[in-house]
């Protein structure tokens, strides 16, 4: 293909709004609504993967759009880690796109219309956010991103829909613009720009006094990284049908949110201004402790989709934990988690969601012997818990080492425990439940005999994500190419 | 030829459409010519900002008497950029006035009505274009007494008892204005804006001068519904007609904050303020406005009241710029004047619509109807988010002004206020938002409501594109205000 890099970003980013007003119009044809959604996710993936092609052969495609206020412009400029982040959100789109035909029809879901066209506009603005190539337009694409995810999360209508979108709102408004705008601002009237630049945009003009202050700012201001205590509309967000729980809330929506700390990490304060001025020195123990609280609560719940959100919460943490840490291997390892941990987690919850509409089950006590019933789908259950562990030989194995790794060239001894306990913990609050599955009969006078394995386009999609989950061990290539070249710099 | 008489031309204009219309038969003749008025007004606005945008001066002697004898109109970015924000608003409500007015009014006042929807204009633009301040005190009573008139033809009986309310209110504020200006003319003899401007600082120690200013601030504070003068608003908004409350909303608090920038920062300058305790009494009063008004906002049951309120503590932001008495923060009162301009004019639109359809603003009675009127649903959430300052929106512009104007003094308390702020609206917002839509609709009293007419559609999301168009876009918005900045504080440059 020869199309111009700066035409593929335009129809990456404005096919799925296209798509959005098509998926209105074609309200009563459910067919050629689905069909369009189908369509323009697979152009996005075919884009994405072309623009990935680009990038990793050391081009940098821009799009340079319009001037806000002076200095400041909406534009994009695809760098590595952008790359990495649409990469997977753009291709996992498609096959949650697939798995979410399967999961709305067979669970009858009202106000499906409303459903795909929100989720196309939430995945344009998680792509422009990857994009993005200043704080500003990240800002932007950051907002539209949780403005247009509300109606997904309150989808149901029910009191308690409303009640959880209130919560969704409140923390990841009040969060933006309490804390993240100004964080902006201040960097905005400290540096006089807002550019991502690599190696930071800070060095030499913010006191390092108060590099902590605004680097907090700017941790718990993005709060769709759930750093705690803001991590209470995650959890809340799963009142949400199970497709928008799998790919936005354990991909596009918070890794949206880690993938802004990395670059703030990274592109507005630079990894050595993070180590010398010991900006991250106390926020540390914010992300380690919700490495471990996130999966201590995770062992207490027994619905199957608030066990995956604490564990979300605890992974998210990973990633924040790397960044703060900022030495090369931690950021390079907090970079791949983005993507190890997206296909692990999607994965859990495509299986969690194929429970619900096969055996209508949500509680894990529920679960005995289910996994006799549903082998296919408690086989990809166990290989994306043992991959979300950090076992190999499972991608999410590589990010654990090079996260581990960082904290040993910090020499932050602790942090390496937390890791590892958080690892067992993982155990044990993810094996329990495929044991279960496979290993304990039902209870008395239940018969599990009517409940089949979910319709095939749950099971196909089910069935790509956990086949990445081991190629991804074999062939991580591709997601640790751009996370070093991220990390390093040209 | 025209283009010389262009100043007075948009002041004239609906002064002489005004006694046209109120002979004309009742039915859509007067709607007509007030809309072509309104139309005519507004291209004459943007070729007046055309013409002082590059930073120039026009001024214009009236009858061809020289200043300071003879009344002079003097333009400059500032009040250009006003003008514009009064005639683009009348310009966009007219039209949506048609049905709306004939269902809320009835049609024997219906060439009335009009006739002082074009007093009303009238005096809103004499106010922003004259550069003389007795000339400016009658434009305000022109403006004030055909709002008094318009207010009370609302068409619950409350409207009578609002309309009274803000009479007396707008009386005395009137009548403080009248004081203070009296008192300097007394003590330099003049009337002209410039001339007094020349006059005033040999003067700055004189008790006289000093009771003057105090006198116009606090006349000009109750126009304009600075907390705690603002009692007359809420009842003013919620009960006058729906296009009145549009247009009030969106340009009558705007000039009175145009007024307080001018005298402030052209008549008695910046080295006056500076030396007066002026600017803390603002911040502190806009700081407090703002709180208290956003809670109260929150506990409104009808959505025009919730809206009101909210306008209350929007003021509060515009007046805090004032209060920085800074570049920045001259820049951020401007930059929201016209932004706020937009929102809430887009927001009481969508509100009218709501109430050309069922006839009520109650936040209980609204409920459900976000399905059967999704284009005036989404207009209401669009509005909200500039309201609350998403960015992408005009209202994160002003945000940003705002807070950057606060950053620079290093006055933190006023940033977390303005950011508070913020967290309050998205609450009031959301009171809105999911009243409309999350509860059920009352099936059998609206069993037949559907989408509000293209008529009132079209004006609605005109205002809402212009909201997100001047979030992206400030070449307009800061570019002027920029340019009227450095003329009303030349010092600062």
């Amino acid at each position: 293909m020869s199309m111009s890099s700066q035409t593929m970003i335009i129809l990456t980013l404005v096919l799925p709004l296209v798509a959005a007003v098509l998926i209105v119009l074609a309200d009563k044809k459910p067919n050629l609504r689905e069909a369009i959604t189908l369509i323009t996710a697979s152009c996005v993936a075919v884009l994405v993967f072309n623009l990935f092609l680009r990038v990793n052969a050391g081009e940098t495609p821009t799009l340079d759009l319009f001037e806000v206020i002076p200095g400041i412009r909406v534009n994009f400029s695809i760098e590595p880690l952008g790359m990495l982040f649409a990469l997977v959100a753009g291709t996992l789109w498609l096959v949650t796109s697939i798995y979410a035909i399967g999961y709305m029809r067979g669970h009858q879901e009202k106000n499906q219309t409303r459903f795909y066209a929100a989720f196309a506009i939430a995945i344009s603005s998680a792509l422009a956010a990857a994009f993005s190539a200043n704080m500003f337009t990240l800002f932007l694409c950051y907002e539209i991103l949780t403005i247009s995810t509300y109606p997904l999360v309150t989808h149901s209508g029910s009191a308690e829909a409303r009640r959880s979108g209130r919560i969704y709102l409140g923390i990841l408004l009040g969060t933006s613009i309490g804390f993240q705008l100004l964080a902006i601002l201040i960097t905005w009237s400290v540096a006089g720009t807002l550019d991502f630049k690599h190696g930071g945009i800070l060095e030499g003009k913010l006191d390092p006094a108060y590099a902590g202050m605004l680097y907090a700012l700017f941790i718990f201001g993005i709060g769709k990284a759930a750093v705690m205590p803001f991590h209470k509309w995650l959890p809340a967000a799963m009142v949400a049908p199970t497709p928008v729980s799998a790919l936005l809330h354990a991909v596009a929506v918070v890794k949206a949110g880690v993938f802004t700390i990395l670059k703030v990490t990274l592109y507005i304060f630079g990894s050595d201004f993070i180590t010398s001025s010991g900006a991250s020195d106390w926020l540390i123990w914010f992300a380690a402790t919700t490495v471990l609280l996130g999966s201590f609560i995770a062992m207490t719940k027994d619905n199957l989709k608030a066990r995956l959100a604490y564990s979300t919460v605890s992974q998210l943490s990973y990633i924040v934990l790397g960044a703060l840490i900022a030495t090369e291997m931690s950021l390079i390892g907090a970079s791949m988690h983005i993507a190890m941990h997206a296909f692990a987690k999607i994965t859990l919850f495509f299986a969690a969601g194929a429970i619900l509409v096969a055996a209508h089950k949500t509680d894990i006590s529920q679960m005995h012997g289910l996994g006799r019933r549903m082998p296919l789908t408690f086989v990809a259950f166990t290989i994306a818990s043992l991959s979300i562990i950090g076992l190999p030989p499972f991608g999410g194995m590589w990010s654990k080492w090079y996260l581990a790794l960082g904290t040993v060239d910090a020499e932050q001894w602790l942090l390496l425990g937390v890791f590892m306990i958080s690892s067992l913990l993982n155990i044990a609050y993810l094996l329990p439940i495929a044991v279960r599955g496979f290993f304990s009969k039902p209870a008395q006078g239940e018969s599990l005999n009517d409940i089949h394995e979910a319709s095939s386009p749950i099971l196909l999609a089910m069935g790509f994500t956990t086949l990445m989950c081991v190629v991804l061990f074999f062939y991580p290539d591709p997601f640790y190419d751009l996370a070093s070249l991220a990390v390093k710099g040209n | 030829m025209i283009e010389a008489h262009l100043s007075l031309l948009l002041v004239v204009l609906p002064l002489l459409a005004a006694p046209v219309i109120a002979i004309l038969p009742n039915g859509r003749l007067p709607w007509a010519v007030s809309t072509l008025v309104s139309f005519a007004v507004f291209a004459m606005a943007c070729l007046q900002l055309i013409n002082v945008s590059t930073g120039n001066v026009i001024s214009y002697e009236l009858g061809g008497w020289a200043p300071p004898w003879g009344i002079e109109y003097r333009i400059d970015a500032a009040n250009a950029l006003v003008a514009l924000i009064v005639a683009a608003i009348a310009a966009v409500t007219l039209p949506y006035a048609l049905y709306s007015v004939e269902k809320e009014i009835p049609q024997k006042q219906l060439s009335l009505f009009y006739s002082a929807f074009m007093l009303c204009l009238t005096g809103l633009l004499g106010i922003t274009q004259t550069g003389d301040i007795f000339n400016l005190f009658v434009f305000l009573e022109i403006s004030s007494l055909s709002t008094y008139a318009l207010i009370s033809l609302g068409s619950k009986r409350q409207a009578l008892t609002a309309a009274y309310q803000y009479l007396i209110m707008g009386t005395i504020g009137a009548t403080f204005f009248l004081i203070g200006v009296g008192l300097l003319y007394a003590m330099t003899g003049t009337l002209n804006m410039l001339d007094l401007a020349e006059r005033l600082p040999a003067l700055t120690e004189h008790r006289t001068v000093q009771t003057g200013f105090a006198f116009i601030m606090v006349g000009f504070a109750l126009k304009l519904a600075l907390f705690p003068l603002h009692l007359w608003l809420p009842n003013a908004y919620t009960y006058a007609p729906s296009v009145i409350t549009v247009f009030l909303a969106a340009t009558a608090t705007k000039v009175a904050v145009y007024v307080m920038l001018r005298v402030m920062f052209s008549v008695f300058g910046f080295s006056f303020i500076e030396g007066s305790p002026t600017d803390e009494i603002f911040l502190l009063l806009c700081v407090a406005g703002i709180l208290l008004m956003s809670f109260y906002a929150i506990y409104q049951q009808d959505s025009k009241r919730l809206l009101a309120y909210s306008s209350v503590a929007q003021i509060g932001y515009m007046m805090l710029g004032l209060g920085f008495g800074s570049v920045l923060g001259v820049t951020a009162t401007l930059v929201h004047l016209f932004n706020h301009a937009l929102m809430k004019g887009a927001l009481f639109m969508a509100i009218g619509a709501i109430i050309y359809r069922i006839g009520s603003s109650n936040i209980d009675t609204m409920a459900g109807l976000g399905k059967r009127m999704p284009w005036t649903f989404a207009a209401i959430i669009i509005g909200g988010l500039s309201l609350i300052g998403v960015p992408g929106t005009a209202g994160f512009i002003s945000k940003w002004y705002l807070v950057l104007a606060a950053m620079e003094q290093q006055n933190w308390l006023i940033i977390g206020v303005i950011l508070i702020g913020s967290l309050l609206a998205v609450i009031y917002v959301w009171k809105l938002i999911e009243a409309l839509y999350f509860k059920p609709a009352n099936e059998t009293a609206h069993a037949n409501v559907n989408e509000a007419p293209l008529m009132l559609l079209i004006p609605t999301w005109i205002l809402v594109i212009a909201n997100i168009y001047f979030g992206l876009n400030t070449e307009l918005t800061v570019g002027t205000a920029e340019q009227a900045v450095k003329l009303l504080l030349p010092s600062a440059y």
